[in-house]
């Protein structure tokens, strides 16, 4: 393995590197973000008060309960078998899903899965005060939730949300089974096309670190942004209060 | 004078235990009443009870002419009427102190953004909070958070404002602030429900005193009726032990 060799693979491929990592980059970030739709809508779901033995509460049994199910499914099996069972299910009844789709159900579910629980958690730790500090001016639960406990959730959880972001560009290396064209699969081809595979694949390790650092970098610089400055402006005095 | 809510009969129990019986009691318009007693006596549960914070087992909250326990009352628009303050501040942590007075009006009463600011910018300037509009609840102190709560109960423009031991989280120190913030409201004719354990307090801008014990109202009157000259037994002791 040398250096020279590195360069010259660089110079050969790199459409195709690029090519992989977007799609890879792609297939996490959007994923994600329905991931962490299907987290807050189940979290929601959970927390919606209903008096007993009323028909609503029955039909939000059913609901929490089908929820659940597919928490625990997406939870206990291996995503690249997700992936393979996805894909080819659905191509065994004549329907046959663009792969990238493909991609983005299997990641999206499989997010929402894991964001469930963070965001339960997350609406679980607001304190009980923020409830009734809200109620007690009058806001129902919906607006409760919308304007008072859920912004909280939202920040209260991003550290966790960024970790499920670089979870997800590393795992979506799971989907060259069903040959989705990211990161890994393309180093795949152009390994098997040179048959250099130390080199080629310790690029495909560079730039799977270096998105994953970059995506860490960015998320901090967000949650500093979403806290506010650490002073504010007293109004119509000169002095800073810290 | 017209009475805002009158309250019959209420209980109020957690599983076995009962925390009130049988309470009958009243706010009239611009009265300060203070509800004094040890702690368990029921007395921040039936400050609870009245907005609906805790659901009563039994009796009737009679506002406007209408029993607010019937089912089909509405319990959003009834609290609106309310105006609560929080013995831990509860202020929205996610909202600087200008949003903190203005979610409610614009959200709930449904005023416009610009209406709703100028409302909230008066009675932040009333608890002296204006210069502090745009910082966060955890930059602030407990006195400036739990003024800040205030400005925000009275910018909905209750009827009633519910105090709940508003000064017992605070510093010592802390403690001179707010009193002074609630004996300016006190003298402005604002109707005032405070449970406190500050008897000073009680005695100076009290228009009546209600000493709990046990789940019941045990006597009740002028602050020199029941702080200075009390009756009962249980009175008495409760206020050699805090007064000394």
């Amino acid at each position: 393995m040398s250096f020279e060799t590195i360069i010259s693979i660089l110079q050969n491929n790199w459409p195709m590197f690029l090519r992989g990592a977007y799609i890879t980059l792609a297939i996490a970030v959007i994923s994600t973000i329905i991931g962490a739709f299907i987290g807050f809508f189940i979290g929601i779901m959970h927390t919606i008060p209903t008096a007993k033995r009323s028909v609503k509460s029955i039909i939000l049994k059913v609901f929490n309960f089908i929820l659940s199910v597919y928490v625990e499914v997406f939870r206990g099996t291996p995503m690249m078998v997700q992936a393979m069972v996805v894909f080819y299910v659905l191509y065994a009844y004549g329907i046959e899903l663009d792969r990238f789709i493909a991609a983005l159900v299997v990641v999206g579910l499989n997010t929402g899965a894991y964001m469930a629980e963070i965001v339960r958690g997350g609406i679980v730790s607001i304190d009980k005060g923020q409830y009734e500090a809200a109620q007690a001016i009058g806001m129902n639960h919906f607006q409760t939730m919308v304007f008072v406990v859920l912004p909280q959730v939202a920040r209260n959880i991003l550290p966790a949300t960024g970790n499920q972001l670089v979870m997800n560009i590393k795992d979506t290396s799971v989907l060259s089974v069903i040959s989705v064209t990211e990161l890994f699969f393309q180093t795949k081809s152009i390994a098997g096309a040179n048959f250099k595979y130390a080199e080629s694949f310790a690029i495909a390790c560079l730039i799977y670190l270096l998105m994953t650092f970059i995506a860490t970098r960015l998320l901090r610089l967000m949650e500093k942004k979403l806290d506010g400055p650490d002073s504010y402006k007293v109004e119509n005095t000169t002095a800073v209060v810290k | 004078m017209e009475t805002v809510i009158d309250i019959k009969h209420l209980s109020k129990s957690f599983g076995q235990h009962e925390v009130l019986k049988d309470v009958n009691f009243s706010v009239r318009k611009g009265e300060v009443v203070c509800l004094i007693g040890s702690s368990g006596s029921g007395k921040s549960t039936l400050l609870r009870c009245i907005n609906l914070l805790e659901r009563p087992s039994g009796g009737e909250i009679i506002y406007e002419g209408e029993n607010i326990l019937d089912d089909k009352h509405d319990i959003e628009k009834y609290r609106t009427h309310l105006g609560m303050v929080f013995q831990q501040f509860n202020l929205f942590n996610n909202l600087n102190v200008l949003g903190n007075c203005i979610v409610g009006q614009q959200k709930v009463l449904k005023r416009s953004k610009q209406e709703a600011t100028v409302k909230a910018l008066k009675y932040l300037q009333v608890v002296g909070m204006d210069k502090y509009q745009n910082a966060k609840p955890r930059q602030l102190s407990g006195g400036q958070k739990q003024r800040v709560a205030i400005a925000r109960a009275l910018a909905m423009n209750p009827d009633v404002m519910l105090f709940d031991e508003p000064t017992s989280a605070l510093d010592p120190e802390m403690v001179g602030e707010v009193l002074k913030v609630m004996r300016r409201l006190a003298a402005e004719g604002n109707t005032m429900l405070i449970v406190t354990h500050e008897m000073e307090f009680a005695k100076e801008v009290a228009d009546r005193v209600v000493f709990m014990d046990k789940g019941v109202i045990v006597e009740e009157g002028s602050p020199d009726q029941v702080l200075v000259n009390p009756q009962h037994e249980r009175t008495k002791e409760f206020l050699k032990r805090t007064l000394k």
